[in-house]
């Protein structure tokens, strides 16, 4: 999800000002934090407890973020490069690798400020396998304890009640007792409660944008536009006056535009005539992020919906964060994330997507760097296309490692599929 | 024909039979015995056999069967092990099976079980995630929770609830089989030519797909055979092979490995197997023994949570100077996230304390052996040279 300022690749709303200003203060009072004395907790997107962390006045970072940043502004090459150099594999997680450059190379973050040491680790383990590496390798360049909060995975397709015990416990037991001691402050319920009541706010307005792509024209894309639109609510300001006030405000813009029947402003201006709705699957490739989109936008493509903004949050599912059950609300939320849900669920979820976003298709970006996304994708495809009759395309990137994204490819394979959406057309209308 | 290679002979069979003979066998000999697959790495067995069902481990396809359907469901850059399951599944190699556990070992056995739901629903099929908490009260707990409910699941399919008695037998069971384990790779560290790994790897590996009392009857006339007609001693150094816990390297590597100079002395193979490190308790609440023996007494492993943030810098001393080893050979699957995301702790944590290391990626279908011939041979030649660790 991108937390970039945007104006590189949109023309500006007020809600993208917002986001601008909003991590350029976030990112300078990260970079004072060692003389302000706010205690910084590293921690993941998927089941970050971004609440709790600010309940407890202390600063989120997330090195997903700055590594997908690190991609868009054309640093991840090298990173990546720095990290095999120091024997890392090139098989791996890409997002690791440049992480991990980067901290070799200074640790300069997205915004040109310096990151802070963290004072804890919290591997929120939600989802991904390699976020327990990523903060096992971290650990060792830091002086500073680790907190692990093991997430069950949704094997069964829910929660299991046992499941969500395991997670109050950690956090009781370990976490809340390691917030307490880097912050020198007692855990306080009430503020935990104002703050999940304010992440609550937010969620129900950027469900109201996520659901406005039903409309034809559809003002959002879902895929593109969505990783902005997801950016605040994933990272650091879900929970915060600042998240509401920005997700308030990108409702109003949204709603605006249903009401003028205007699409989604793209890097080519806004997409009012939308000749194909797409529901996407999997991460995007951030190194050509703009020239990725306007692969789609130049075909009249928009997408109506997509589960990776759905990484940090399944809200259009229905969650909400509930003050009145501040660590059971906590735990629903980590394990409802979209990458711990099992196979059978993200199959449910993207022919759900199809039939209620009225698309015409689907497209898989299937990432070298995610097994968590990618094992499976090729069964998801049929399966799908089996369920719903509408046949889907499989394209192949990363995230992060440009060596992985062959753009003549990709478009081709694209043009392809729509040309074959319009057959299908054609065949119906005769 | 000696004992010894009585029992190779027929180890060796079991291991290159695909349709799973053996265990076939043993379910038509036992019209009410039925079979639970698991994937690597860690599977509770004793909960699987007293449930009255047969443990059989299913590690791919290794480099003896051809891949005609399996590459339609991966892209290239995923491992080869799920692949080759899927080849084996679509091929009725594995309709034996009444249920299907996948442990969480990475995120493409976590995946393949939804993959499994889908394409079987027929099946039984359970992801196991396997607690990374080290505190009893918390991750103790939530796994006994996890195996009381994998009792009652697998009573489900079997028609057999295990009951404590039951349990406990089975733990008695498998503390005989870790013990035989545990024993071999003592025999072959002590006197690892009498014991090459070519041969206590597919003793061990047949034990992953046939009844244990049948495992623990061999390996205990393996134990005792040894000493019988072994090779000549031969000088060669002595490593530990790292990495290869998931997707199994191909037998040929392994003869390769020792054939260039290098005794395996210790390694990851089928680590699901020893997993526990020390005997279960019989005596008490059977599930909450399984549960401490677990979060206490595991072996450290790259795809369990280390909570010592020096764990991963140490454990590769540690596991050399328990081998009395001179050198590490770090061995892992393409692609592998869990070996490939470890290695760097692992191997500076090795260099540091002046432990040679090399290192190479392996698919369990390798069939060119020439490069780890050289490498090998060269690393075993400059451990000699130059000395061990
Ligand atoms: S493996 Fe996938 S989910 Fe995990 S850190 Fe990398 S990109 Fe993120
Ligand atoms: S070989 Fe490695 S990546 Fe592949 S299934 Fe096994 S543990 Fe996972």
């Amino acid at each position: 999800m991108a937390t970039d300022s945007a104006d590189s690749v949109v023309q500006k709303d007020r809600s993208m000002v917002l986001q601008k200003n909003m991590i350029a203060e976030h990112f300078k009072r990260l970079e004072r934090a060692p003389e302000s004395g706010e205690p910084v907790v590293y921690t993941f997107v998927p089941g970050n407890l971004t609440e709790l962390i600010r309940s407890f006045d202390a600063l989120p970072l997330l090195p997903e973020i700055n590594a997908l940043q690190s991609g868009m502004r054309g640093k991840s090459k090298d990173y990546i490069a720095e990290a095999e150099r120091a024997g890392h594999s090139e098989d791996v997680c890409t997002y690791v690798k440049c992480d991990i450059g980067m901290l070799k190379s200074g640790n300069i973050g997205p915004t040109g400020t310096k990151l802070p040491k963290p004072d804890l680790l919290l591997l929120s383990y939600t989802g991904c396998y390699t976020f327990m590496k990523w903060f096992e390798l971290l650990r060792e360049e830091y002086d500073c304890p680790t907190v692990f909060l093991q997430i069950p995975y949704q094997g069964d397709g829910e929660l299991e009640p046992e499941h969500r015990k395991y997670i109050v416990d950690q956090i009781e037991a370990d976490l809340i007792p390691a917030m307490e001691k880097i912050s020198g402050k007692k855990y306080d319920e009430d503020k935990l409660k104002h703050h999940l009541g304010l992440a609550a706010e937010a969620e129900d307005d950027l469900v109201a944008v996520l659901h406005s792509a039903k409309n034809r024209p559809s003002p959002i894309d879902s895929y593109f536009g969505g990783v902005y639109y997801v950016g605040p609510i994933f990272s650091a300001f879900r929970g915060t006056e600042e998240g509401v006030e920005y997700y308030r405000e990108l409702r109003k813009e949204v709603e605006a535009r249903v009401a003028a029947g205007l699409g989604p402003v793209t890097p080519d201006g806004s997409l009012d005539e939308q000749d194909y709705r797409l529901v996407v699957e999997g991460p995007p490739n951030w190194t050509s992020f703009r020239e990725f989109w306007r692969m789609f936008s130049e075909e009249k493509a928009v997408v109506v919906a997509s589960t990776y903004t759905k990484v940090g949050g399944t809200y259009d599912l229905g969650f909400r964060h509930d003050p009145s059950d501040p660590l059971g609300t906590m735990a629903d939320y980590c394990g409802g994330c979209y990458t711990n849900l099992n196979m059978p669920s993200r199959i449910d979820m993207l022919v759900n997507y199809i039939k209620d976003y009225s698309a015409d298709g689907f497209v898989i970006n299937s990432v070298k760097s995610c097994n968590s996304f990618s094992a499976g994708q090729l069964m998801m495809l049929r399966e799908v296309e089996k369920r719903t009759g509408v046949p889907g395309a499989f394209i192949e990137s990363d995230l992060v490692d440009p060596r992985y994204f062959s753009a003549a490819n990709i478009k081709n394979r694209l043009e392809s599929y729509l040309q074959m959406i319009d057959a299908r057309r054609q065949r119906t209308a005769s | 024909m000696s004992n010894r290679k009585i029992i190779i002979e027929w180890a060796l069979g079991v291991y290159e039979d695909l349709h799973f003979t053996a265990a076939r066998e043993t379910l038509s000999q036992n019209p009410n015995l039925k079979a639970v697959g698991f994937l690597p790495v860690y599977a509770p067995r004793e909960v699987i056999v007293a449930s009255s069902m047969l443990p059989v481990g299913i590690y791919g396809g290794g480099d003896q069967i051809e891949i005609i359907r399996g590459d339609a469901y991966y892209q290239s850059y995923i491992c080869h092990l799920p692949r080759s399951v899927i080849e084996l599944a679509q091929s009725d190699r594995l309709d034996f099976l009444s249920a299907v556990l996948f442990p969480s070992t990475c995120d493409v056995i976590r995946n393949l079980s939804g993959m499994w739901q889908v394409m079987y629903p027929d099946l039984y099929v359970r992801y196991l995630d396997l607690p990374h908490v080290r505190d009893p009260e918390v991750g103790g707990k939530f796994w006994e929770r996890e195996l009381r409910t994998l009792i009652d699941k697998l009573g489900e399919v079997s028609g057999h609830r295990a009951s404590d008695d039951d349990l406990r037998a089975a733990i008695h069971l498998y503390n005989e089989v870790r013990w035989v384990i545990r024993e071999l790779y003592r025999a072959r560290s002590a006197e690892p030519w009498r014991l090459p790994t070519e041969e206590l790897y597919l003793l061990l590996r047949a034990g992953e797909v046939v009844a244990p009392e049948l495992f623990l009857d061999k390996a205990r006339a393996y134990l005792e055979a040894i000493h019988e007609d072994s090779p000549p001693m031969k000088d060669r150094s002595r490593v530990i092979v790292v990495g290869t816990f998931c997707e199994q390297p191909p037998l040929g590597l392994i003869k390769t490995i020792e054939r260039a100079g290098c005794w395996i002395v210790d390694d990851d193979l089928l680590i699901g197997n020893r997993m526990l490190t020390r005997d279960v308790q019989t005596q008490g609440d059977p599930v909450a023994n399984l549960a401490e023996a677990f979060i206490l007494h595991s072996e450290k492993t790259s795809v369990l949570y280390e909570p010592d943030p020096d764990g991963k810098k140490t454990l590769m001393a540690q596991r050399v100077r328990a081998a009395k080893a001179d050198g590490i050979i770090f061995a892992a699957p393409s692609f592998c996230d869990p070996a490939l995301l470890d290695r760097p702790m692992l191997r500076s944590g090795a260099e540091e304390a002046g432990i040679p290391c090399i290192a190479f990626k392996y698919a369990e279908n390798t069939g060119q052996f020439q490069q780890f011939r050289e490498q090998a041979g060269t690393f075993s030649d400059s451990i000699k040279l130059w000395g061990g660790s």
